[in-house]
Formats: C-alpha cells, structure tokens, sequence
C-alpha cells in the first residue's frame, strides 16, 4: 500500500500537470475582473523588468490613477494555453502573434485586435548571434554558422514557440541571399548538425551559453542586451539578414475601459523609451529614432512566408514539418553512430 | 476514501486516457510510436532503471553507514539526504549543471549527455531507498547475526543470509519510489540534458514539446504510455515482494 501510495503521488503530479495543459478545450471564457480597479496583466517571461518600470509611469497618469495591477509572466505558449483555459486576464502580451490568435480562436479576443496603427505590435527586436567576448570566432554571417567546429546553440523549436523566431531567420537569410527553397532547407540541415544543444527555452539556452557551452548563440537582440546588462561576458552580432521579431498585445474582449487606456500608455512616449532601454526596438518611430540601432541590410517579416498560420504547418508540425524531418533524419544518424 | 481517492487520482487518470484517444486510436498509436517519443520513452525507461539499480546498492549501503556506524557529523549527514526533495528540481538542475558543466570547477564534464541525465535523476532520487530501509536496519534484531556469527558464519554470509532477505521488502519499495520518480522527472533534467532529440530528450520532455505544439492529444496519449509503464513496473516489483516475503515465512 506505501508502494502503491507513493507511486500515486507521483502519478497525480504529472496528471495534474497534463490535466491543466489540456484544459484548453473547455474554453471557458474568463471572467472580467471586477471593473475599474484592478487589471490582470498576462504577459511572457521577457518583457517582466520593462513593465514593472512602465507600470509605476502608468500609475501616475490620470488614467493610470488608482488603477491596481496583478501580473503573472511564464513562456508565452503556457502563458497564452492558461488563459485559453480560463486564467482571467485584461491585456495579453505574448512572443508570437499566434499565442493571440488561439485567444482569438477562443473567443477571448476580438478578431479586430491587430487593427491599430501598429498592427498590435507593441515591440520589436531581431534574431541576433550572440557570441563570446571579442567574438574569437568571427562570427558575422548566416554561413559563419557552418564553419567546422563552430558549436550553435538554439532552443527546441519544438518546445520553445519563441524559438521558432530563430529557424526562420536562418530560413529566410538564405532565400533572401537568393538560395532555392530546397537549398535553405539543406541549410537548416548543416545547421541542425552544428546544434549541439537545444534548451526548452531561450533563457535556458542563455544559460547554457553563458555557462561556457557552444560557440554561437542564436537569440534576440533584446536578450542579448540583457544579458549585456547583466554583466555577462557577451557580445551580439546582427547578421546582415535577418528576421523582424514583432511581439504583440491585446486586450481581452470583456476588458474594463482602464485596460484600453494602459495600452495606449504602452504606445506612449514614455513607455516605448522604457521598452528601448530594456533592449527592445521601439514599435514608436520618433522613439526608436533615439536610440541606436544596427540596421541590418535586409530585413524580412514572418509575413513573407505567408504568417505563423502557415509557417506552424509548414515548418513545424511536429510529424510531417521540414524542420521536424531535419531532427528525425539527424536522430537516425546520432542513433546509429 | 474514496471519494478522496477519486478525487485526487482516479479522476485525473481517466481524464488523461480519455483525453488520449482524442483523435481515435489511430491518432494514439501514431503519437507514441513516432520515431522521436519512441527513442524518449526509450531513454526514460532506460535510464530510470539503471538509477533505480544505482540506487537499491548505494541506498542500501548509505542506510547502513547511517544506521551501524558512528563518525563525527553523523546526524548531519543523516539531514542532507532529504534536502534533494527540498530543493526544487530546477534549483537542481541548474546546480548540478554549474558543477558539471563545461565549466565546473572539478573539470568533470558530463553535461547535454546521457550520463547527465542519469546523474541528475540519481540526484532526486537518493532519498527513496534510503529513508525506507533505515527504519527497518534500525528496528533489526542484531542478536540473530551474533547467532548466525556464533554459528560460524563470516560476514558476507551473515549479510547474504540474515540481514538481506529482512531488507529486501524495503529495499525494494525504495527502489520503486525511486523509479517512479525518474520516469516523470522533469525539471532536474531539462537543463542538464541538453534535449536533443533521439539522444538526451526524455519522455517528459518530449510530452513538454508536444503541448507546445498544440498536440494535447499527443501529450496525453504518450503520458499514458508512460504511465501504463510505470504502473506495470511497480507492479512486478510489489509482486516480487510479497513472493519474497511469503518465501521466507
């Protein structure tokens, strides 16, 4: 019975992890919370430091006067799947605009969110090569990458939305350098072999990185800014292709009015400056104008491989997509030899 | 009882097979048999038994120091064994990968291969046999080893004979514990392992990446593997000891 007791334990652990990760089908809409005073913020893991500076600004603006705010950060897959599954939540502000899509799908969001100015972008950054101190390997293009004995260091697209990011500035560097379709998925290929590891998520691949394994990193400006300012003993290269990452927000469809205003204040002046200064492009062209930038020559959307719709399907189902075909190929070599 | 019982396990459980065959059993059979969480369920399995087995000799051997012997620091060391419950298994991953990584002060590198993966499980699973065979070493007769000794025999003998078949039941729940726990670790592996698919990814990792690919069926259904396999495993070894506990008597 102790046996059978303990065993059971174990069990519910990893059932109720399963349970919650699947709840997404009940799609209960989550309760607005109780008007005026109080907004729930749901947001990814990266952004937490730049709000929790904005928050405050928005705080002592006449809008902002009063306005109380609970925030909850996590990787922007769960993050998106828990309000899916009834986590209550005002504004969402998530890696990939396909995170806002499934509220969308859910009823959460209205369909008419990306309709602002800013398409519902809020901030931007690109896909950058962080590399160690004084960059020994001199690493400055996508085929630097190749170069034997270079170690690449990129999270699972499988497991890390936001890495995907990642495949696809690497996909599209070679189609915009005038490559073929099946000569950039051979260039994935080369890549995946020079993987050596592939964390579940960007920041433990940071960690990986900064811990002293591989050669390149391949991360977001904004992280490698970061880490910058962190202390790490790291420097970024933009290549000059590469791919705009646009991370996007929304109001919730039974939002109260002050979630409307808060995300106007996120377009503010004011609160784009601070998004800048935690390494973020700015989506506010008069507020990127002051800081400095590095523009890569060419710079590609996800827009141009017709959207995350159909990059998720292409690219990354997990049974028949190219980049899922590229890991099975390599695993069937790594197991035999 | 019951409806505690429900409650907390048996409705979960049935939730997540039912969720299983959510796309038929075509679907289910598809999730668990692709290539990537066969070599993960593989990988799993095969390493939670070899840390289970690490864990029936050094557990035992560590219980009886604890219990038979004497040297300064004892109880503190009788302590440190729990902490690996205490710590959160990330809080352990991180570490062990700070002391085995690339660049660990001891210059040992096992990090991103699957010798870390069995070192991180060993890790959270040193308690399980431990703790289940110290009370009954503590509560053993020692008068019929000194009769087994007066008897003539030497001290493998006596260890063989007297003193193993009265552990063999804990050692045994232990090792269970422990191989529960292995098969579903998660966060003292992830970091540690480097995740690469067909080499170091383990099943819950593999069943991590199917929910982020939106495939909760695929989830479930390779979680359902996973416990069905546990479940059989726990179940041979309860069955192994109430056949040793009946052959003694």
């Amino acid at each position: 019975m102790k046996l059978l007791g303990g065993a059971g334990a174990i069990l519910v652990v990893v059932v109720a992890l399963l349970a919650s990760a699947c709840g997404g089908t009940s799609s209960a809409a989550s309760e607005g919370s109780d008007g005026g005073g109080k907004l729930t913020l749901v947001a990814y893991s990266t952004p937490q430091e730049a709000f929790e500076a904005i928050i405050p600004a928005f705080q002592k603006t006449a809008e902002g006067k009063g306005v109380e705010f609970e925030q909850s950060y996590g990787a922007s897959g769960e993050q998106s799947r828990a309000v899916e599954a009834g986590l209550p939540a005002d504004v969402v502000e998530f890696a990939l605009d396909s995170d806002i899509t499934r509220l969308v799908d859910a009823g959460l969001v209205d369909s008419d969110w990306n309709q602002n100015e800013y398409k519902g972008i809020l901030t931007d950054s690109v896909v950058a090569f962080v590399v160690r101190k004084g960059n020994p390997d001199d690493i400055q293009t996508w085929d630097d990458l190749l170069k034997p004995g270079v170690e690449v260091i990129t999270p699972n697209p499988f497991t890390s939305g936001g890495a995907r990011w990642n495949i696809m500035a690497a996909y599209g560097a070679q189609i915009e350098q005038g490559k073929s379709k099946e000569e950039a998925v051979a260039y994935l290929n080369e890549l995946f072999q020079h993987v050596a590891v592939q964390d579940a998520s960007a920041r433990d691949a940071l960690q990986t990185f900064t811990g002293g394994k591989g050669d390149v990193l391949l991360s977001y400006e904004n992280e490698a800014i970061t880490a910058q300012q962190k202390g790490e003993d790291v420097d970024y290269v933009i290549p000059d292709q590469t791919i705009l990452i646009e991370n996007p927000v929304a109001v919730a469809t039974d939002a109260p009015q002050s979630a409307n205003e808060f995300v106007r204040f996120l377009y503010s002046d004011e609160a784009q400056k601070i998004f800048g200064e935690k390494g973020y492009r700015p989506v506010v062209k008069s507020v990127a104008d002051q800081f400095d930038y590095e523009t890569p020559t060419t710079l590609f959307t996800i827009q141009d491989f017709g959207g995350w719709g159909t990059v998720k399907d292409e690219f990354f189902d997990p049974e028949n997509g190219i980049v899922a075909e590229i890991e099975m190929s390599l695993g069937v070599s790594t197991d035999s030899g | 009882m019951i409806g505690y019982l429900s409650f907390i396990v048996l409705i979960p459980l049935a939730a997540v097979v039912w969720k299983s065959t959510g796309s038929g059993l075509e679907g289910f059979w598809n999730a668990v048999t692709s290539p990537a969480a066969l070599a993960s369920l593989k990988l799993t399995f095969g390493a939670s038994m070899v840390v289970a087995l690490v864990n029936a000799v050094m557990g035992t051997l560590i219980a009886w120091i604890l219990v038979r012997d004497d040297f300064p620091g004892k109880g503190l060391v009788n302590s440190l064994i729990d902490l690996p419950f205490a710590l959160p298994t990330i809080v352990a991953g991180l570490t062990l990968l700070a002391l085995y990584g690339p660049r660990g002060p001891i210059g040992i590198n096992l990090a991103y291969t699957r010798m870390a993966v069995i070192a991180a499980l060993l890790f959270v699973t040193l308690p399980f046999v431990v703790r289940s065979v110290q009370p009954v070493l503590r509560e053993l007769d020692r008068e019929m080893e000194e009769a087994a000794a007066s008897l003539g025999a030497g001290g493998f003998t006596i260890f063989r004979r007297v003193v193993l078949p009265n552990l063999a039941p804990a050692i045994l729940s232990g090792v269970a514990l422990a191989f529960a726990r292995a098969v579903g670790e998660f966060g003292a592996v992830i970091l540690i392992s480097g995740n690469i698919p067909f080499k170091t990814q383990v099943a819950s990792v593999q069943i991590f990446s199917a929910i982020e690919s939106d495939r909760p069926t695929a989830a479930a259904a390779i979680s359902v593997v996973l416990l069905g396999l546990s479940f059989l495993t726990l179940l041979a070894i309860d069955v192994l000891r109430r056949w040793g506990s009946k052959h003694e008597s």
